[in-house]
């Protein structure tokens, strides 16, 4: 099988490369090979520029190249149309692809200022990863101000695999981007500066349980080409509507197609982070430096749903019958699991860890919907919930304990942060409330749009189920609120480090995001979304006139 | 129906010169912004709009009791109102969608329009979609089986906060049956009226029998409340003219009883730093006036005649008779409670012997006087002449009674003139 896979990997375009140069769309491609050009740079950067500006170049490299990508996306909306693939229809461009990575590059920029952020000329990042923690060698590394800069190039291929993960339009596509994204990542979670040996072993689980999940969605990419006879998603929507490739006339090909969801779900399923695959989230958000759990929860988020979202309602948007019931359950899973084990966290980033994954599960019930609203629905869910989680955590890079100037983790010493910093308080408790979604945030509208859609599909007792785990939710987020502002701190209580310009910034622009999304979402539902489409079309008509283009393949 | 209910806002505004003293801008804020979303909150025409108020509003008030409020347990009992007002308006927001899906928009005119979608769906799912919106309505109330936020919260709060939370927040709830419950789901009320009617009548006699037992003062009028909240239910679901008319007037009445209550019990723990029943007694021999204005609001409580909370009582009570004769004379048995936990409470801190620390107690000052007057003023005029109150409330209750009464239910446009 596998030699298999690999042979054919090779010539996803029917017609062979070989025949003919492929034809290639440089200017829609432009955007991955910016982002592709600076990591590039980046590390050459690494190796040759002067070691005492090597920080400031990096960042003004990583910034200038997501600035232009956000740039050249944005230009590219008005001229894509009604989508198109590209580079032998193994990339789609269409305006969900589109707003998925521009929401991918604003995020990510913004997650680079907390990134780039220093406190005392220091970052968040380990002096000298490779160094032994505690050891003399790391000591000399730290007193002499060592620091990576590698950091950035390794930001900008993540991001780079995450343009590409929701954008893809063939498996194989799909899987090396997933690696992409997640390969930089494992790296980034093991860099913290304090708690190293905790950020190490988060590292570590990341890296083994994403690697597990990698090898499921392989082989259900196996699966799935056994039954299709190709990984392009335009050719597999077609093979699941006729009911496999031409071997499979006598109809016996519907096993290969279960396993191959089901497989390919898993993966996918993981970076998302839905119930029986979440186990990962926690560890790896209290364990990754700060700047980077921001990263995941905001970016990761929006790739990885940008895919699944891709590939159910693609190439797999006529086998609903299939999914739909896997999905009911791990959204009820997800919801109402993360939910009540959240409510006994103490540790603020296991509890946003927590959170996110009971979000997930909110998104996921409107990818159950599987309509055009559900799509538009989860799209803005994505793009509300990361700037709230963006801000979240920046606020949770400047509570510090007093002694060490670390990061305070352990909720009860919050006590009396309201009073001693109330503006900081104030920002955090409209996030958490946005997270609960009260009204007039950004949260609220997001999970009215999720669970209209779903209610609009019938499924009407996953939203109850969605309902009361909000209510559940809304505990846990409150308590912080209740810990921050009614109750004393007893002995030593927080100290707030000062928030530098960066910091500053970005709790500014998630509080303008929380407070405008929920406001005045209009403008934003209209103009972006896909939901100018009139009544429940199958998602697939939006997002994959995919179809279409590899139909005339 | 907001029309009448402004004036209770506007006693948001009057009591705002009470608290100077514990509550600093923070907390005056707070009151403005809940004002705002009060007004959202009756004006609103649109389901939707109706959430975000309804749902908005909780954090303003979240906050007055948690951050202003008294005593050690003030956080607990935010909590404890935050969730429960959360989880009722999330199930209210899955029938909200339920509503738009079905009904294709959010506007209630639309909506309870009889030969709009919504009308047209089957009778289950109206039901359920009753249920949805009316457990949302029955927290807020509060009615008896989820009633218990309330005097935790009240008893927690500062009393400013009280007379806010059981005059006006309170009202949402009760106005959300009569106006939302009953005009979009017509079909489902008939089907749900005996349940509600005992509950309601539950809540009269559990809260009476509850306030009975309390030691503190806060507590057992907000324990009064719930009481009073039965009636009101009652009238609503009663479904005759008269019933309404009397829970709608009993709603602005309510307001003014129960927030003098409020206001006087709060310048009696200005003044002792307690609200314990015990700690006080004789208090009408040195402070007289505060006694008097304590009884008039105390026998409002318990509708006497001649006060305003009387005319919507016996409103109430005759609707209910009309409408089944069993619950009106079971009902009727609750205002005797009502009397007992009234006169007992006025007993046990006005007359008898003055203590020692009560000696010097100071009668009402002149802004306390101010705070109290309007309010009383009111009771005793409205209890002599409530006609003003019921020209406004009339038509909108005809147009409500007319729907679940299955009729074709609207509407010359002058009586949904009157009432906008």
């Amino acid at each position: 099988m596998i030699p298999l896979n690999l042979a054919d990997g090779a010539p996803p375009a029917l017609h062979g490369v070989t025949e003919a140069p492929p034809v290639l769309d440089w200017w829609l491609l432009a955007p991955f090979l910016v982002l592709f050009g600076a990591g590039v740079l980046g590390v050459l950067l690494e190796a040759f520029w002067p070691k005492g500006s090597r920080r400031t170049a990096q960042i003004a490299l990583a910034a200038a190249a997501l600035l232009g990508t956000f740039l050249l996306l944005v230009l590219q909306v008005e001229a894509v149309g009604d989508g198109t693939t590209i580079a032998n229809g193994v990339l789609a461009v269409d305006r969900t692809v589109l707003f998925f990575q521009g929401t991918i590059t604003v995020l990510a920029l913004i997650s680079l200022m907390l990134i780039a952020e220093r406190r005392d000329g220091r970052d968040a990042f380990s002096a000298q990863a490779a160094t032994v923690p505690g050891s003399e060698e790391e000591r000399t590394h730290i007193l002499a101000g060592s620091q990576h800069t590698e950091v950035y190039p390794l930001v900008l291929f993540a991001v780079l695999g995450m343009l590409m993960f929701p954008a893809s339009n063939d498996f194989l596509v799909m899987f090396i981007a997933l690696e992409v994204m997640s390969l930089p990542l494992y790296l980034l979670c093991g860099l913290a500066r304090r708690r190293r040996l905790f950020s190490q072993e988060a590292a570590v689980k990341y890296f083994l349980l994403g690697a597990f999940s990698s090898a499921f969605f392989l082989f259900g990419i196996a699966m799935v080409y056994g039954y299709a006879g190709s990984v392009n998603f335009g050719v597999i929507r077609q093979a699941v509507e006729s009911g496999g490739a031409e071997i499979f006339q006598d109809g016996n090909g519907e096993p290969l197609l279960l396993m191959g969801v089901g497989l390919v779900a898993i993966g996918l399923l993981f970076k998302v982070g839905a119930v029986p695959f979440h186990n990962w989230k926690p560890d790896v958000y209290q364990g990754a430096p700060t700047p980077i759990t921001a990263l995941m929860a905001s970016c990761t988020l929006v790739a990885a749903f940008g895919a699944l979202l891709r590939v159910f309602f693609v190439p797999f948007g006529t086998s609903a019958a299939i999914w739909e019931p896997m999905l009911w359950t791990v959204a009820i899973l997800t919801m109402v699991v993360a939910a009540i084990v959240a409510v006994t966290q103490r540790d603020v980033k296991r509890l946003l860890a927590y959170s996110s994954v009971v979000h997930a599960g909110f998104i996921l019930t409107a990818v159950v919907a599987g309509s055009v609203e559900g799509l538009a629905g989860a799209m803005f869910y994505l793009a509300a919930y990361g700037f709230t989680t963006l801000g979240a955590f920046a606020v949770v890079t400047l509570v510090r304990t007093r002694d060490g100037g670390q990061e305070l983790g352990d909720l009860d010493r919050w006590a009396g942060l309201g009073r001693r910093s109330p503006g900081l308080a104030l920002a955090l408790s409209l996030f958490l409330l946005a997270f609960a979604g009260i009204p007039l945030t950004s949260g609220f509208i997001g999970k009215f749009a999720v669970f209209e859609a779903a209610v609009a599909a019938g499924a009407t007792p996953l939203v109850v189920i969605g309902v009361l785990s909000s209510a559940v939710t809304a505990y846990f987020y409150v308590r912080i609120i209740v810990v921050m502002f009614f109750r004393e701190s007893e002995g030593e209580g927080p100290t707030v480090a000062r928030a530098g310009v960066l910091t500053g910034s970005v709790i500014t622009v998630g509080v303008a995001a929380t407070l405008a999304l929920g406001i005045l979402p209009g403008a934003f539902l209209d103009t972006l979304l896909p939901s100018g489409e009139p009544g429940q079309e199958p998602a697939a008509v939006m997002v994959g006139q995919v179809t279409e283009v590899s139909a005339d393949e | 129906m907001s029309v009448i209910l402004v004036p209770l806002v506007v006693l948001a505004a009057w009591r705002e010169h009470d608290d100077r003293d514990d509550g600093g801008r923070g907390y005056f804020a707070l009151i403005l912004a809940l004002e705002a979303m009060m007004i959202g909150v009756f004006a609103a025409t649109d389901v939707f709009l109706f959430y975000v108020f309804f749902e908005a509003m909780l954090i303003p008030v979240y906050f007055m009791i948690g951050r202003y409020g008294r005593g050690a347990d003030r956080a607990k009992a935010a909590m404890k109102f935050l969730l429960y007002s959360l989880a009722g308006g999330l199930i209210m927001l899955v029938a909200v969608i339920g509503v738009y899906v079905i009904g294709g928009t959010f506007l209630w005119t639309e909506l309870t329009d009889p030969g709009g979608a919504l009308a047209a769906v089957d009778p289950a799912t109206a039901r359920w979609l009753f249920l949805g919106f009316f457990i949302a309505f029955a927290i807020k109330a509060p009615m008896w089986p989820v009633h218990t936020w309330l005097p935790s919260a009240a008893g927690s709060s500062s009393p400013g906060t009280a007379v806010l939370l059981v005059g006006v927040l309170d009202k949402v709830g009760t106005y959300g049956m009569l106006r939302y419950c009953l005009e979009m789901f017509p079909a489902a009320v008939s089907w749900f009226v005996w349940p509600v009617v005992a509950l309601s009548l539950v809540s009269i006699f559990y809260g009476a029998i509850l306030a009975i037992g309390q030691s503190d003062m806060m507590r057992l009028v907000a324990y009064t409340s719930v009481s009073h909240f039965g009636f009101i239910t009652l009238g609503i679901f009663a479904l005759t003219e008269q019933a309404q008319a009397g829970a709608a007037l009993y709603m602005v009445n309510h307001g003014f009883a129960t927030g003098a209550l409020f206001l006087i019990v709060g310048f009696l723990i200005a003044r002792r730093g307690s609200a314990r029943i015990e700690d006080y007694g004789g208090v009408q021999k040195v402070a007289p006036k505060l006694a008097g204005v304590f009884l008039i609001a105390g026998l409002a409580g318990l509708a006497l005649p001649g006060l305003a909370p009387f005319v919507s009582e016996f409103l109430v009570f005759v609707g209910v008779y009309a409408f089944s004769p069993v619950p009106a004379v079971i009902a009727a048995l609750g205002v005797v409670l009502a009397a007992l936990y009234i006169l007992w409470m006025y007993q046990r801190t006005m007359t008898g012997p003055t203590p020692e620390k009560l000696s010097a107690l100071p009668d009402l000052s002149g802004r306390e006087t101010w705070a109290v007057a309007p309010l009383i003023a009111l009771i005793i005029a409205f209890g002599v002449y409530p006609q003003p109150l019921l020209n406004v409330i009339n038509p909108a209750v005809e147009r409500t009674v007319e729907a679940p009464a299955d009729e074709v239910a609207v509407a010359d446009g002058d009586a949904e003139g009157d009432e906008e």
